[in-house]
């Protein structure tokens, strides 16, 4: 408990993952400060999706501890739903329940887990749609909706937990190219409010725009952290740099 | 007369139905369901049999008797099966050790066994084992001075169990087992995807189950359910074995006391396909609406 003071919100500790007798990661230690935006950035197969997924105990820690608001995430806390309930999740292929309309889709959760009146989660969801943009698609089906909207309606699914932190595992990679922007938007206003966010993305002018923290990872740790300025202009490692070079080089 | 060559390019994202090009008459020929014609004939030939032939409209009043017992059978044991399937099924994939091989164990001994010897099996040794034990227990706790809960299990007699709740316990045991199955494939046909999302927003696995995966899965799952259905309408003939009266035993009575063989099984055969061809129909109506329809 000592260090999940009063200011950070996530503490990871030592945190190591195997996949059998693969090694994903090897070792991190992270804090994330309330209210920062940190971005994760960094080759695939370097971790980073797994270190975002132990936040909310997608995938369970093989060693090292994972605290979230000041509680430890543990297979067996009983809690573990309630403290998923604070941490929305933003998946690359949006995972949209595709039997419910768009509306039901936000509504959901709140009625099972939050125990919203069906009045209640409903306005909320509307609200929520409209914060993303998109509030005439309520009643669509999620399969009748572009990629950009889906994974709009999946942000706005996630805000309408009222959660603490979101996280955000690839958001713009299953998009097509004209799709990003209306994603990003959606982001750098919810960074703009002061949301706690982890964001796992190969979008470079987002993190300029609004990470207070880069994060570069390869092979299961961390090499580098700093401002977005640090990381992209004056990178210290080579490993940085090589990786830099190449995602920018086009 | 419509060429091949008529057929123009198609937008890529032109509605489904446009891509369906007009077919020529080979084309026709070939995919006409002439079975159906066969059908007709059979169903025409029954008719004129029931309506012209003394004999056969006499066989047909008698063993039309058992339709409600055949219906009522199949639609219980169908409902318990149901709900026994989808039991073992969430079973099967239960990361809980015990309940995953104790679902596997049921399913593995039902499919191992015939249906005939399973009807015997469960309804002339299992049943009355399990009252037999029913009753030692009452007996127990009567001793030791439970005689309110005692008192009526001691007093259970053999008989406390009549041979047709027998046979649909014995329908809804074999077909639980093959019903779990199909409930297994439909929720291992949903996406991981999704049970990270519902777990993601906070849901407990079961609430994911209820109002995330399992919807999806039996909506896939719908036309395998409705086969297996089918299918039980057929198999619950077999318990005229215990002397339930369902429409089999009714004609092998009405056989045996008439020594009219060919009307009687003409008959039973002829019941049998209209119910199960009316039902079949059902299930494709029932699968052309869920792929017709727009949701994905």
């Amino acid at each position: 408990m000592a260090t999940a003071g009063n200011k950070a919100i996530i503490d990871i500790r030592n945190l190591h993952k195997y996949f059998g007798s693969v090694q994903a990661l090897r070792g991190v230690n992270l804090t994330v400060e309330r209210g920062k935006v940190v971005v994760i950035v960094g080759p695939s197969g370097s971790g980073k999706s797994t270190l975002l997924r132990c936040i909310n105990h997608l995938e369970v820690e093989t060693e090292g501890e994972v605290w979230v608001d000041g509680k430890r995430l543990n297979e067996k806390n009983k809690d573990i739903n309630s403290i998923r309930a604070e941490i929305g999740m933003v998946f690359q292929l949006f995972n949209l329940f595709p039997h419910l309309t768009v509306l039901d889709n936000i509504i959901l959760a709140q009625r099972v887990v939050r125990g919203r009146s069906k009045d209640e989660a409903a306005q909320v969801a509307r609200e929520q749609l409209k914060r993303v943009g998109i509030p005439e698609k309520a009643d669509s089906f999620p399969g009748q909706l572009s990629g950009g909207q889906q994974q709009r309606v999946a942000i706005a699914r996630a805000l309408a937990m009222n959660p603490k932190i979101m996280l955000f595992d690839e958001p713009t990679s299953a998009l097509d190219p004209e799709m990003i922007k209306e994603v990003l938007d959606v982001m750098l206003a919810l960074a703009k409010e002061g949301m706690t966010m982890v964001c796992v993305t190969h979008e470079m002018g987002f993190a300029r725009a609004a990470a207070d923290e880069v994060i570069f990872m390869d092979n299961g740790l961390i090499v580098e952290m700093g401002s977005p300025a640090d990381v992209f202009n004056n990178p210290k490692e080579e490993r940085t740099k090589l990786f830099l070079s190449q995602i920018l080089a086009h | 007369m419509t060429h091949s060559s008529d057929i123009e390019p198609i937008p890529p994202d032109a509605p489904l139905a446009a891509k369906v090009h007009k077919r020529s008459l080979q084309e026709r020929i070939d995919e006409f369901p002439w079975w159906m014609g066969g059908v007709f004939v059979i169903a025409v030939g029954a008719f004129y049999l029931v309506t012209t032939q003394a004999s056969f409209g006499e066989a047909l009043n008698f063993i039309r008797i058992g339709i409600g017992i055949t219906i009522t059978t199949t639609l219980y044991a169908y409902s318990i099966a149901l709900v026994l399937g989808l039991i073992a099924g969430l079973g099967r994939i239960s990361r809980n050790v015990v309940i995953r091989n104790l679902a596997t164990l049921y399913i593995e001994l039902v499919r191992g066994i015939p249906i005939l010897v399973l009807i015997f099996y469960i309804a002339l040794v299992a049943v009355p084992d399990s009252l037999g034990i029913f009753k030692t227990l009452g007996a127990w706790l009567d001793s030791i001075g439970l005689d309110f809960i005692g008192g009526p299990l001691a007093s259970i007699n053999n008989d406390a169990i009549p041979l047709n709740v027998r046979a649909i316990i014995a329908l809804s045991v074999t077909y639980g087992a093959f019903l779990a199955e199909i409930f297994r494939a439909g929720i291992q046909s949903i996406g991981q995807g999704q049970m990270e999302a519902a777990r993601s927003l906070g849901m407990s696995y079961a609430q994911a189950m209820r109002y995330v995966i399992l919807p999806q899965a039996i909506r896939n799952v719908l036309p395998a359910l409705g086969n297996d259905f089918v299918a039980m309408v057929k198999d619950s003939s077999l318990v005229s074995v215990l002397a339930v009266r369902d429409i089999t035993q009714v004609a092998r009575l009405y056989a045996g006391r008439t020594f009219r063989f060919r009307e009687a099984y003409t008959i039973l055969a002829i019941l049998y396909l209209g119910m199960t061809l009316i039902l079949s129909v059902l299930v494709r109506v029932l699968e052309r609406r869920l792929h017709g329809n727009s949701r994905k």
